[in-house]
């Protein structure tokens, strides 16, 4: 083990490679990602071919993955999947917080609900942007990483919701009523063209491609994040944590070479995806 | 020429043995003696010569030589042999050929389809060029031809022909009732589509195919297109509207399934328009997937009839039957799905209007908002990072 004096006192750029890791996610939330990102981008390259049926490429790649009973198999598969990783979350918060009575979830400096503190870091970051005011310092989980998990909740709610209304369309026929069975299309597409566009553009950058993780931030994957790391993104959590006497609780261990380079290949993978994906989207999108 | 002068010497020979009066040639064996000659031609170098058996075989085998050459008399022949008439036999025949696409004065059309006359068979007989399953490639001689089809401003239609079902069902199945090029173009009558009298002027269309697809024109009478057209109004739809005239497939492939919906759209397309925001043809404009609705699933082929009318298929009292083909477990709350629904339009379909207009706020709003948000956070992040680095850099100098 590295001395953490000299580590919290080193300040160098390549310290952070041999210092203290911390862990940021659990086994149990990489895997949620990893469930969610393979499916979501199964769901995405099977959905926009129907989207933009009219398009060559939607023809082309129907034809190479076995026609369109293929697509909607995959798309009806993928979307199984995701659902049962959906309800695994939801049961496990409805666990956490009415079995476990775990205190935190619903608010405080770790929940993901919104509040005041967010607001007022919306405005500090949009001025911090402008060179208006000094960058704000984030908890746990910042604004837009709040977003993204309540987009992602309010998505699968909507997206999944319309999609069964398609799947199970004369079983829902009975209690909505006919101008829905219409709409559930437009919802679904609408809806499932905003995630795709979302993740693949802004959730990208946001998270992997700017400056501060370029190319990819990797706790996602390897679950731990350097000290330099904690402290420059998240400098109030690390505080917190620090004046708690929390923070050694949160070390883990370095990741091995084979954990950082099986990630960035499935990392890149998935953004290479993603980012082809986002231009045959804009391409199709634009030209209709 | 020593081929003539050979032929004369023996012709020559034949007139002494006959008692030296002068020839008049009258039985068949008299022509033989020199046209049986397989080497036998006339001045201009064609041949002339005659197979006798074969010529008794055929049809016209038991006609004299003399009844068809009627302008040799006697030999020697006289200077200026005219062409032989087939229509001194053959005048009703000659008569519809004389108004008809074919009647071209510089060739002998006659001999272009039927073969030499020497060697004719009936046209029920295999032998036969006009026999049915051989039609197609005795009119393919010519329409298979892309430097003759382009000089008349005509199609390519052989291989367009015996590519379809019809050409399969006769080259393939050898079906003598599959449609060949007579069947619908006729034989010696043959005219342009454009003209009025033709059996594949639009309006006889339906007549044509009903020659044979009798229950079907029968349909097709009964609804909306076939009343159109028997009303004179030519831009409804006949049978080769759909089906194509030559490169007709089977209705139930997927070849046909996936290039018919645009045809019916051709005409309606407002209707085409609102199909395609649907999943029906979302998911069934992809190839390999052919089991989504298309027009005449719900609204049928032949018998197109309003929703006004009781008989059609989306008439009210029908939809729960007509969706249910497909969708089991279809109910009267589920057919009030409408199929052609208009998302833009805010007068016939409010509530989807209003759906629609949500969603892309949404998506407008909340893209819009994160692109901002992000460039700005982009160049920032950037900058300060920049100043960082350059000033770490001044620091170890």
């Amino acid at each position: 083990m590295p001395d953490p004096g000299q580590v919290a006192d080193g300040g160098s750029e390549k310290g952070g490679a041999r210092g203290r890791y911390f862990v940021r996610f659990t086994p149990g939330q990489r895997y949620l990602h990893a469930v969610l990102f393979t499916t979501f981008l199964g769901l995405a390259a099977t959905g926009l071919p129907m989207r933009f049926s009219e398009s060559i490429w939607a023809r082309k790649f129907a034809t190479v993955v076995g026609g369109f009973g293929a697509i909607i198999f995959f798309h009806k598969l993928f979307a199984v999947v995701l659902t049962l990783a959906f309800l695994i979350h939801v049961r496990d918060l409805v666990s956490r917080a009415f079995i476990h009575r775990e205190k935190g979830i619903f608010w405080g400096s770790t929940s993901m609900v919104a509040n005041w503190k967010d607001a007022k870091d919306l405005f500090g970051h949009l001025r911090w942007f402008l060179g208006l005011g000094p960058k704000p310092q984030f908890e746990r989980y910042a604004y837009w990483e709040k977003f993204d998990y309540w987009a992602v909740f309010w998505g699968m709610i909507v997206i999944g919701f319309s999609g069964y209304a398609m799947w199970f369309a004369p079983f829902f026929a009975r209690f909505l009523p006919g101008w829905a069975l219409n709409a559930v299309l437009v919802i679904h597409s609408e809806e499932g063209l905003l995630a795709i566009l979302f993740i693949f553009s802004i959730h990208f950058v946001n998270t992997h491609l700017r400056p501060d993780s370029f190319p990819m931030d990797m706790v996602v994957f390897t679950g731990v994040e350097s000290e330099e790391e904690f402290k420059h993104k998240r400098a109030l959590e690390y505080e917190r944590l620090k004046s708690q006497g929390k923070l050694e609780a949160r070390i883990g261990e370095a990741p091995g070479s084979w954990q950082i380079n099986f990630s960035k290949v499935v990392g890149f993978t998935a953004i290479f995806i993603g980012l082809v994906l986002l231009v045959l989207t804009l391409s199709a999108y634009l030209r209709e | 020429m020593k081929t003539a002068s050979s032929i004369a010497l023996v012709l020559a020979t034949f007139a002494l043995l006959a008692c030296a009066v002068p020839v008049v040639a009258q039985a068949n064996a008299d022509c033989l003696a020199c046209h049986a000659d397989a080497s036998a031609q006339d001045a201009a170098g064609h041949s002339i010569s005659v197979d006798g058996s074969k010529f008794g075989a055929s049809l016209h085998g038991s006609l004299k030589c003399v009844e068809c050459h009627t302008t040799i008399k006697e030999y020697p022949h006289p200077e200026q042999i005219t062409p032989v008439k087939c229509e001194s036999c053959h005048a009703d025949q000659a008569a519809g050929l004389a108004g008809s696409v074919h009647s071209v004065k510089a060739e002998h059309p006659c001999i272009s389809c039927h073969g030499d006359a020497h060697s004719i068979f009936p046209k029920d007989d295999p032998r036969s060029a006009v026999y049915p399953l051989n039609i197609p490639r005795t009119c393919g001689a010519c329409h298979a031809n892309d430097a003759m089809a382009k000089k008349h401003g005509l199609p390519n239609v052989y291989p367009m022909y015996i590519d379809s079902i019809h050409g399969f069902a006769l080259s393939k199945e050898g079906l003598l009732v599959a449609a060949n090029c007579q069947s619908c173009h006729g034989s010696h009558h043959i005219l342009s589509h454009k003209d009025p009298q033709s059996p594949t002027y639009k309006t006889n269309i339906p007549k044509t195919c009903g020659s044979c697809h009798a229950g079907i024109t029968a349909d097709y009478m009964g609804g909306v297109h076939g009343k159109a057209i028997a009303r004179g109004e030519l831009k409804a739809p006949v049978c080769t509207d759909c089906h194509t005239a030559h490169a007709i497939l089977q209705p139930t492939e997927a070849a046909f399934r996936m290039q018919s919906t645009p045809i019916c759209g051709s005409c309606h397309k407002d209707k085409l328009s609102t199909y395609r925001d649907t999943f029906h043809s979302q998911l069934g404009s992809l190839g390999g997937y052919v089991e989504t609705a298309r027009c005449w699933d719900c609204h049928g082929a032949h018998d197109v009839l309003p929703a006004s009318d009781p008989k059609s298929p989306i008439a009210p009292a029908n939809l729960v039957a007509t969706c249910g083909r497909c969708h089991a477990g279809a109910n009267a709350s589920f057919v009030k799905y409408q199929p052609h629904a208009n998302a833009r339009n805010r007068k016939l379909n409010p509530a989807l209007y209003f759906v629609r207009l949500f969603m892309n706020l949404l998506l407008a709003g909340t893209l819009t908002f994160f692109v901002i948000h992000t460039i700005l956070w982009l160049i920032r992040a950037r900058y300060d990072q920049v100043k960082r680095k350059s000033a770490e850099g001044g620091k170890h100098a």
